[in-house]
Order: C-alpha cells, then structure tokens, then sequence
C-alpha cells in the first residue's frame, strides 16, 4: 500500500514545558480513512493532531520526543521543510477563519503565495475547490464579496475549500463543528464523506455521534495516552477498555 | 416607583453630566475663538487661507505659510514614522523574545512621556548640526535633483522639523501597533500556515490585514499629535514665513507661530490673526480626525481586497 496521506506515530512523549500533555502515543493512520480523536477536554487530542502539521512548533515552550512520519518520513527530521510539510498536511480550526478579503481571494491565497498568477489556473482552482467544498452554489455568483459576510457553516465550508486548494494529502479538523448549527454540521459531516475518497481526515470532535456517524476509526486519549485505538463500528458497540465504555456510555467526561 | 429605580435615574443623569460637559466645552473653545478672532475675520474673510502674506508692520495677514509648514512637516514625518513604528511594532509582537520585547515595550512607552520641550533641546544641540553638517549635504548630493532637497542649507527646517516630530510619533505608533499585532488572534496566523506560509506571509498577509485598521488608527493617532505638537518645531523649523519645496528651508507651522508670536502680538488685529491660527489649527485637526473616521468606517465595513 502507497504511503502517501498516511500517519504513522512511534513512541511519542510530547511537552509543554515541565507538562508531559502526550505519553507514548503510537498509532497509524492509513491513507483516505477518516480518523476521529475523542476524549474529555484537556487529554491532549488537540495536541495531538497538531503534531502532525508541527502546528505546536509556534509555542516556545513545547518539546517532543519520538517519531512522526508523514508519507513514511520522519517530519521531526531536522532537515524538514516545515512550510512544505504544511502544505501537504492542511487543517481547519474549530473557530472559521476567514481572512479579510473576497471569498475568491481566500481560495486563491494559498496558490498565490507560491507565485502562481496565472488567472485560468486560479479561475479553476478556485471553482473546484467550492465545488467540492460544496459551497460553489451558494456563492458562484457573488466571488468578489467579502468572505466575512458569509454564515458561520458558509465560512467554514470556505476554509476547508481553501485548505482542499493547494492540495493536501491530509486534512485535520480541530472540532470543525463545534460552533456550527445541527444542519450546517450535517452539511459538514456529509462532506468529509465526500472528501474521503481523496484526502486523509483526521479530526477532533467532543461529540460522540459525530465521531460515529463520519469515522471509520476512532481514538479514546485520556490524560495524554491513547486508551483505545480501533474501528468505529467495534469502540461504540464493543469496547474492549473498561474506561471507554464507561466514556461513551456518559459515565463520566 | 422603587427605590432601585430612582437610584438608577439619578446616576444615569449624574453620569450624562460628564459628556454633556466635555461637548459645551468643545464647543466653548470654537466659539471663543471665532469671536476673539472677529477683527481679522471680517478684514480678510475667506482669503485669510490662501494669503501667503505675513506682515505685521503692514497689517496683512495670511494663514497659507502655516498651513502649508503644518502639512509638510506631519506628512514626512509620517512617510519616516510609521515604516519604522510599524516594523518595530512587527519585530516586537511577532519575533523577539518575550523578555526583550517586554523591555523594549516599557522604554517605548517611556519616550512616549518625555516632555517635547526635551526633544526641541536635542533637535538644537545634536539635531540641527547633525544636519547641517552630514545629512542635507549627503541628501544634497545624491538627491539633489529633486526640489525637495535643494536650496541653501542652514540645519533648522522642515526636514529638521520633520524628524523630530517623526521621533516624537514613533512610539505612539508602535505602542498602538503592537498592542493591535497582539489582539490579532493566533488562530488566523495558524490558517495561513497551515497554507504553507512562512512567517513573514502569515504577518504581512494576514496578521496585518486583520490589524489594519488598528494600525491605521495608531497612525491617525500619531498624525493628531504631529499636527498639534508645538514646543520642539518651533524650537528648529527655523521660524520662517515661507513656501518653498525644499525641505532644506527653515519654516513655520500654525502651532509654531502662535507660540512665537503670541508674546509680541502688539496690535489687536495681530492678535485677531494669531487667533484665527488657532482656529485653523482647531479646524484643521477637527477635519483630519473626521476624514480618520471615515477612512476608518470605510476600511471596517469594506468588502476586503477584491480582485476578481
């Protein structure tokens, strides 16, 4: 099987300053699943997922041991290219991030500042990307506007068309939907079914259901370790640790 | 009605009293100006704006000169200020280390406090020399070509002006600006690295677009002090009546000559015009701030950097 979109985590303890937030987390995320991360807040899931574009890089104090790879390369290598890596590996944040300027220039941002100016590329690109982000529709009309105008479910289908533009192998979601209504996590959810096909997800959710109805595998992290790591389908019907089941059955969390 | 009700009515009447207050007395200063200054008003009517005329002796007076010195010298000052207030602010916010930028910080909003009187005495000691002898020679040579750097060079100026009033602004700038970087949050700087930005992009593309009108308002901020500062201009723009392109050549602004003159006003028209200054200079400032407030309203509610 090809590397490429895949996840592979071996032995890692990951620090903010004197606080260990993971502990010899290891796991394999396979190219095209979605993987969703659950847990009660403060277990390290978000930590975790921001390994994986060295998002945690920007906060000083951080630290990590063991190894990442991405596409089968160590991304914690000294010699990564952190920028390149980022490209290959795009996120979407619990809270929408639009930038100021017109939903056009938002898609089109990340193929500018590689230098690409041709108009017919950007024309297409940014098409198809709404288009799969499923948002084309509801704005075809109206590219120039701005993107703050947008609603909250809009801007966040903006900002996964925006990380699907500069084509990603792997997409994380940081509680996308988490601020959303219940139709626009529907829409949401639908299409991370959708994106499947060509992109691997990982994302982070509070909500069980949701991790039940778009995951084809599910993690459990408490307290910085992964408890359970298995198919969705066998963690919510069968469990095999005592303290998920009680997680998921509303015992405590 | 209960007694929570009456207290409430009482402090909120009390507490009307206090922007009412700040209103008549703005409104107090227009007046008092516009009928202290009625002589000259009703000798020179609108023209008094556009008469390069300065005379005393003659009894001819013209506003055109300060005006002029008043807008050349917050201008450049400006053009110097805010690159360097804007990338300090940068530097400070985004890049230095927490204790340096901390430090750096204090300082910045310590020279924010050193009375301007303080500036005008280094403008003279260290400045204008400083000036005379390298700068505007330097200038002069190599950008000679331009009127702005021509003329006979005698250190006091609008360029000498210029920076000081540039140094007096600075903090101002960066103070603001760095406060804005700040408030920016993070979460949009971590979108455009996860697009594969470098740093620099994730500041200049991002951070800055969502601080503009921050930024902006920390540099009409600085413009409003520039406008008004007084002491250390008329300390060495030189003190001249003059229109001129060159920046080399002493000048006047409206602060400045209402702090020069004002002590030898000794005819009441030439107190009237000196007054009609000071309504200029009101004026002037009341107009910038609005004109800041629709650039400010505009950018705010602006649709972004459309393209397409």
């Amino acid at each position: 099987m090809s590397l490429k979109g895949s996840i592979k985590v071996k032995d890692l303890n990951f620090y903010y300053g004197d606080h260990q937030a993971l502990k010899n987390v290891s796991m394999t995320v396979e190219p095209r699943q979605i993987v969703a991360m659950i847990g009660p807040s403060g277990c390290g899931k978000s930590t975790l997922i921001r390994v994986f574009n060295r998002m945690n890089d920007l906060i000083t104090s951080s630290r990590v041991e063991g190894e990442v790879l991405v596409d089968g390369v160590n991304i914690y290598d000294k010699n990564t290219d952190v920028v390149s890596l980022r490209r290959k590996v795009g996120m979407v944040f619990q809270k929408s991030t639009p930038f100021p300027k017109s939903i056009y220039d938002n898609i089109a941002y990340g193929l500018r500042i590689v230098g690409i100016k041709d108009h017919r590329i950007l024309d297409e690109t940014v098409e198809k990307s709404l288009k799969r982000a499923a948002l084309w529709d509801e704005v075809k009309d109206h590219l120039g506007k701005s993107a703050m105008s947008l609603s909250g479910g809009q801007q966040q289908r903006l900002c996964i068309a925006r990380a699907i533009a500069v084509d990603p192998e792997i997409i994380l979601m940081d509680e996308p939907c988490s601020a959303l209504d219940p139709i626009a996590t529907a829409r949401i959810e639908e299409l991370m079914g959708d994106l499947k096909d060509e992109y691997t997800i990982v994302i982070v959710t509070h909500n069980m259901q949701q991790a039940a109805r778009v995951s084809d595998k599910t993690a459990f992290l408490m307290h910085g370790q992964i408890i359970e790591f298995t198919k969705t389908t066998d963690f919510f019907t069968k469990p095999s640790n005592k303290i998920t089941e009680d997680y998921i059955t509303g015992r405590f969390g | 009605m209960s007694r929570q009700d009456t207290s409430d009515i009482v402090f909120r009447r009390i507490l009307a009293v206090f922007p009412i207050s700040i209103l008549i007395l703005v409104a107090g200063i227009f007046f008092q100006l516009v009928s202290s200054s009625q002589l000259s008003l009703h000798k020179f009517g609108i023209g008094f704006l556009f008469s390069r005329v300065w005379d005393p002796v003659a009894e001819q007076f013209g506003a055109l000169p300060f005006i002029f010195g008043t807008c050349v010298t917050s201008l450049v000052a400006l053009l110097l200020a805010v690159p360097i207030g804007v990338g300090a602010a940068i530097y400070l916010a985004e890049y230095a280390p927490p204790k340096v930028s901390k430090a750096i910080s204090i300082l910045v909003d310590l020279l924010a406090a050193i009375p301007s009187v303080i500036y005008g005495l280094w403008g003279i000691f260290v400045l204008v020399p400083c000036m005379r002898n390298n700068i505007q020679p330097f200038l002069g040579k190599y950008l000679g070509f331009l009127p702005f750097f021509q003329g006979p060079n005698y250190g006091v100026g609008f360029l000498a002006a210029s920076i000081i009033l540039a140094i007096i602004i600075v903090p101002f700038i960066i103070s603001v600006s760095r406060e804005v970087i700040l408030a920016v949050p993070s979460v949009y700087k971590e979108s455009a690295y996860a697009l594969g930005t470098t740093r620099w992009e994730a500041i200049f593309d991002i951070v800055l677009s969502y601080g503009r009108v921050g930024i902006l308002g920390a540099v009409i901020l600085a413009l409003g002090r520039a406008i008004g500062e007084t002491m250390a201009v008329t300390m060495i723009i030189g003190n001249n009546v003059v229109i001129s392109p060159s920046l080399f050549s002493p000048g006047y602004t409206l602060a400045s000559v209402l702090a020069n003159e004002f002590a030898e006003a000794a005819t009441n028209m030439y107190l009237s015009a000196l007054i009609e200054i000071g309504l200029v200079l009101f004026l002037v400032s009341i107009i910038v701030n609005i004109l800041a407030r629709v650039l400010i309203w505009s950018v705010t509610k602006g649709p972004g950097n459309v393209v397409k």
